[in-house]
């Protein structure tokens, strides 16, 4: 007994060592420039910009700023390139190409992780387990499509769109990249990639793969910059179908921008996903999944499961052991490998993350939040938990996009649905329980692109992604990924 | 019955929710034949109008999706059924309104009914055709469902008064949304009498419902209201089809434009509404 007691005294007291990845295997350059058919070239306008680790401050290296010009000189390489090369390439040679993609991926997969995670702030484990093993599945996948797409069911022969241009986001950088350009290359399309601001390395390290596996010049470009280089590429009349990943605000701009063209548009946007547990849930697992869902990737998920809706019954026993598995989530250094919640990826998002969880206090939400301490340099926020929640506060509308869970209640299964559909989103929800018809019959009436039955947060490139309502239209992943980039 | 019988001329009103209201504004406006003569006094819908229609659109597509794809078909199949049946109707009012001779119309409208024949075996394939199981790297069963966006706004085609109305109700309804349709300004006599059948063809109220009216005053209701999820805008052109691709982008609403490539095997119009609802589930013992 005694002995048991010391045990657990010794248990709680545990402390880890650091177990640091190394940074010196991203092997980066000091400074990129644009890569515009087939090389690197400095930008027009000789702007330059830095990208910082989020995690101390620190400028990692410098990138081009593509002006308008430059993102001209992409569409024109892309233009060029579809109608002189790719447009003539075979099924089986375009296929070829995008498996020697994802070996080289998977060749160099230790190296993008540490970039991924120096300029994301992710931690190192989801970078290293998550996000470049699915990138490499994801060209692996759409690899095998590309002489096959006579049987991918939009009938026979069908065609490419033409050159395409690709905007994506900062939470998951060599994962959104993979996710438009690799179904875009297997359709026959050639791409103009625009990727965000404050995580354009792994991205630059795909062009050299790209160099590396010897795809013909233009078919891949890769123009880095802010916002006005995303508007260059969503206003060239050179380009044939826009793809965006990121904010319903900036998605709603783009769908007006394009209104009047005769461009295809696809939009993956923001979520605010609804978590139902019943009370028949198998709680461990359970508690694990709400964690994973809020807290995986710091919270920056489009589809994190960011409303808890717990059915009455369990709501306490849920949230006192929430709060305590929150308490042990290890905060700090993302490329230490035990870290599970890293840096915020910016300044900005920080702020908009402080932002919403002051209104959370200030609209009578109780606040939970981890006593880990916090590193001085960085962009951090503690893992936190909002309960007594009600629908109509700003925390259980917008989307936060960080680590930040609230927690509402339900008592019948009509009451959770209710409450899940209760958003302008419709992306992803999770529902938990041991009864199968329940978890069918609560499936069938959510309003969700993506519904996750006792897991959450689970991507996989055959299965398709994408939201309802204002979460966007349009599926990546899978057979119905390909729509997006066939003229069908 | 005498040649000379003055004939009971029937008053064109519009279908909301199962019911034949006049425009709540109680106006109407003059509607004539392709040759310009007098055809009816046919109510001039309002965005009042367009509301309660939305309303009653979106109290039904819940019902209408819940009802078995089996139930969905037969009850396109009994409008097909209807239609054949007072086919002479709607030819001679296709023929008034398009200014077709009566074969031609006859012929209209026989295209027309084999369409919602099409539509009605469509509603059991759905899900097979657009849906499938995938095979994720995991211990996961994980299928992909086709379910319907929701309420879908159409603004109906101004000259194909039967059959292209026909294709635009009908590609969303048969893959479970309801539907809110402005009716060709001119022409909208057919798809009135189209929307009667409904009624008699177990179409349960607000499936379908039916705006006449003035096209450019109405159609921005729709392509702006919030509980509209989808657009067809094969009845306008030009700038006005982009300022209301513009308008809907508010609420990212789905949108679709008719374009060369449609022809009547492609289901480019059936996919429009159409979304992708991926469940995974876990396995284990």
């Amino acid at each position: 007994m005694t002995e048991k007691k010391l045990a657990n005294s010794q248990l709680g007291s545990l402390e880890y060592d650091p177990a640091p990845e190394s940074a010196s295997i991203a092997r980066l350059k000091p400074s990129y420039g644009l890569f515009i058919d087939g090389s690197f070239s400095d930008p027009s306008k000789h702007e330059q910009f830095v990208t910082l680790n989020p995690a101390n401050e620190e400028v990692i290296a410098t990138v081009a700023q593509a002006s308008a010009g430059d993102v001209d000189a992409a569409v024109a390489a892309a233009r060029h390139a579809y109608e002189t090369v790719w447009s003539k390439t075979t099924g089986a040679e375009r296929s070829k190409y995008l498996f020697r993609i994802a070996r080289l991926i998977q060749e160099r997969a230790r190296e993008l992780a540490v970039v991924e995670t120096l300029d994301n702030g992710k931690p190192i484990r989801e970078s290293r387990d998550v996000d470049i093993p699915l990138a490499a599945a994801h060209f692996f996948y759409y690899a095998g499509w590309a002489d096959k797409l006579d049987h991918a069911g939009f009938g026979a022969d069908p065609r490419p769109i033409g050159v395409a241009g690709q905007i994506i986001p900062w939470n998951f950088p060599l994962l959104m990249a993979a996710w438009k350009l690799a179904p875009a290359l297997a359709a026959g399309n050639t791409c103009v990639l625009k990727p965000a601001e404050t995580t354009p390395l792994s991205a630059l390290i795909l062009a050299e793969i790209l160099q590396q596996a010897e795809l013909p010049p233009g078919v891949v470009n890769i123009v880095t910059g802010n916002g006005t280089t995303g508007a260059a590429l969503v206003d060239h009349p050179g380009v044939d179908k826009i793809a965006f990943t990121g904010s319903t605000d900036v998605g709603r701009l783009i769908q007006q921008r394009v209104a009047s063209s005769q461009k295809r548009l696809t939009l993956e946007l923001g979520g605010k996903g609804a978590n139902i547990v019943f009370e028949d849930a198998p709680i461990d697992e359970m508690i694990e999944g709400i964690i994973d869902g809020i807290f995986f990737n710091q919270g920056h998920v489009c589809c994190a499961g960011s409303r808890l809706l717990v059915q009455e019954s369990i709501a306490d026993e849920v949230l006192r052991r929430l709060v305590r598995r929150v308490e042990q989530l290890r905060v700090g250094d993302p490329m230490d490998k035990n870290t599970d919640v890293g840096a915020i990826n910016s300044a900005a998002q920080l702020a908009r993350i402080q932002e919403l969880t002051a209104f959370g206090e200030g609209e009578g939400a109780t606040r939970y939040t981890s006593s880990c301490v916090l590193p001085e340099n960085g962009y951090w926020f503690a893992p936190t938990i909002f309960a007594d929640v009600s629908q109509s506060h700003r925390i259980a509308r917008e989307e936060i996009f960080g680590p930040v869970l609230s927690v509402l209640t339900f008592r019948t299964p009509e009451e959770a649905v209710a409450k899940a559909n209760n958003t302008n989103y419709g992306l992803a929800c999770g529902v938990w329980s041991e009864k199968g018809s329940r978890t069918l019959w609560v499936a069938q009436r959510l309003r969700a692109g993506v519904i996750w039955a006792n897991t959450y947060n689970r991507f996989d490139p055959t299965s398709p992604f994408g939201g309802v309502r204002e979460s966007g239209f349009g599926r990546e992943g899978g057979r119905h990924g390909l729509e997006a980039y066939l003229n069908v | 019955m005498s040649d000379s019988r003055l004939d009971v001329r029937k008053t064109y009103k519009l279908l909301i929710n199962g019911a034949f209201p006049r425009s709540e504004s109680g106006r109407s406006y003059e509607v004539t034949t392709a040759s310009g003569e007098f055809l009816a006094n046919v109510a001039q819908g309002s965005r009042k109008d367009l509301r309660d229609a939305v309303a009653a659109a979106r109290a039904a597509q819940a019902k209408w999706w819940g009802s078995t794809a089996y139930n969905r078909g037969q009850v396109i199949y009994r409008l097909a059924e209807m239609a054949e049946s007072r086919r002479a109707e709607l030819a001679e009012h296709v023929a008034l309104a398009e200014g077709l001779s009566a074969k031609k119309a006859q012929k209209s409208v026989s295209r027309a009914i084999d369409r919602m024949v099409w539509y009605a075996g469509w509603t059991d394939k759905i899900a097979q055709v657009f849906g499938g199981a995938n095979p994720v790297a995991g211990p996961f069963f994980n299928f992909s469902l086709p379910t319907p966006s929701g309420v879908v706004a159409v603004i109906a085609s101004q000259n194909s008064s039967l059959e292209g109305f026909v294709d635009e109700v009908l590609a969303p309804i048969s893959a479970g949304n309801t539907v809110v349709v402005i009716s060709s300004e001119r022409r909208p006599t057919p798809s009135i009498l189209l929307g009667e059948m409904t009624v008699t063809s177990d179409f349960p109220p607000g499936v379908l419902n039916i705006v006449s009216g003035i096209t450019a005053e109405l159609a921005p209701t729709l392509a702006s209201h919030e509980d509209v999820d989808g657009i067809d805008l094969a009845g306008v052109v030009g700038d006005e089809a982009n300022e209301l691709s513009i308008t809907a982008a508010a609420s990212i609403k789905r949108v679709f434009r008719p374009n060369e490539s449609d022809t009547a095997t492609t289901t480019r119009r059936l996919r429009a509404f159409i979304e992708t609802s991926t469940v995974w589930h876990t396995i284990g013992q």
